[in-house]
């Protein structure tokens, strides 16, 4: 077993390991007891998101993926900000 | 100079930055699970999730080609940039729709 098979494995375990932590970041955005629990919460998925697609495109060998993550990226963070600002004044204007 | 030992280092420093990065995941979604407080829960998430998550694509960085390098470079980051500032949005929310730290000690059940 060389290094680079040791590599792909690596790669592949932690696409799993990190799916685990979505599962159980879920358990905040879901029991979470204030709104801004939630949101957080969904912030933190977002980024672990980004994180398991940069690694399936490593695994699958497809660079396009790249830009697929930099456009989830992009779409949680304007997500996050426009619910932060929806909780803060009540209305989006 | 032994051949290939460019390569096997930056295999090494790859794989030891995937374990960090996975690492500093799992004690951010820990922080968001047995912390008290929303204060608390992203005090501990956003440093330890940015991290964990730059130390992941930094280690596929160290692999990859030109082109796949910049594109992980710029993911790394927009990630530095906008994880702060969405943590800070998050808690100026929370304070601005009254939710207050908690000062006292913490139940003896928790």
């Amino acid at each position: 077993m060389n290094l680079d098979e040791i590599i792909s494995f690596l790669y592949n375990l932690g696409a799993v390991m990190v799916m685990l932590m979505i599962f159980m970041s879920l358990f905040r955005a879901i029991a979470g007891p204030t709104a801004p629990d939630r949101v957080a919460a969904i912030s933190i998925i977002g980024t672990k998101t980004l994180v398991i697609i940069t690694l399936i495109a490593r695994v699958y060998e497809q660079v396009y993926f790249l830009d697929i993550a930099m456009v989830y990226a992009l779409m949680s963070f304007i997500t996050t900000i426009g619910v932060a600002k929806y909780m803060e004044k009540g209305a989006l204007d | 100079m032994i051949p290939g030992i460019v390569e096997t280092t930056l295999d090494i420093l790859s794989i030891v930055s995937l374990v960090l990065g996975l690492f500093f995941l799992f004690v951010g979604t820990l922080g968001l699970l047995r912390l008290p407080d929303v204060y608390n829960r992203l005090h501990a998430t956003t440093k330890c999730d940015t991290l964990g998550a730059g130390l992941v694509l930094l280690s596929m960085a160290l692999q990859s080609n030109l082109a796949t390098g910049i594109r992980l470079g710029l993911l790394i980051m927009f990630i530095v940039i906008t994880n702060p500032t969405a943590a800070h949005v998050i808690a100026r929310a929370a304070y601005n729709t009254g939710i207050r730290p908690q000062l006292s000690e913490r139940k003896a059940d928790d």
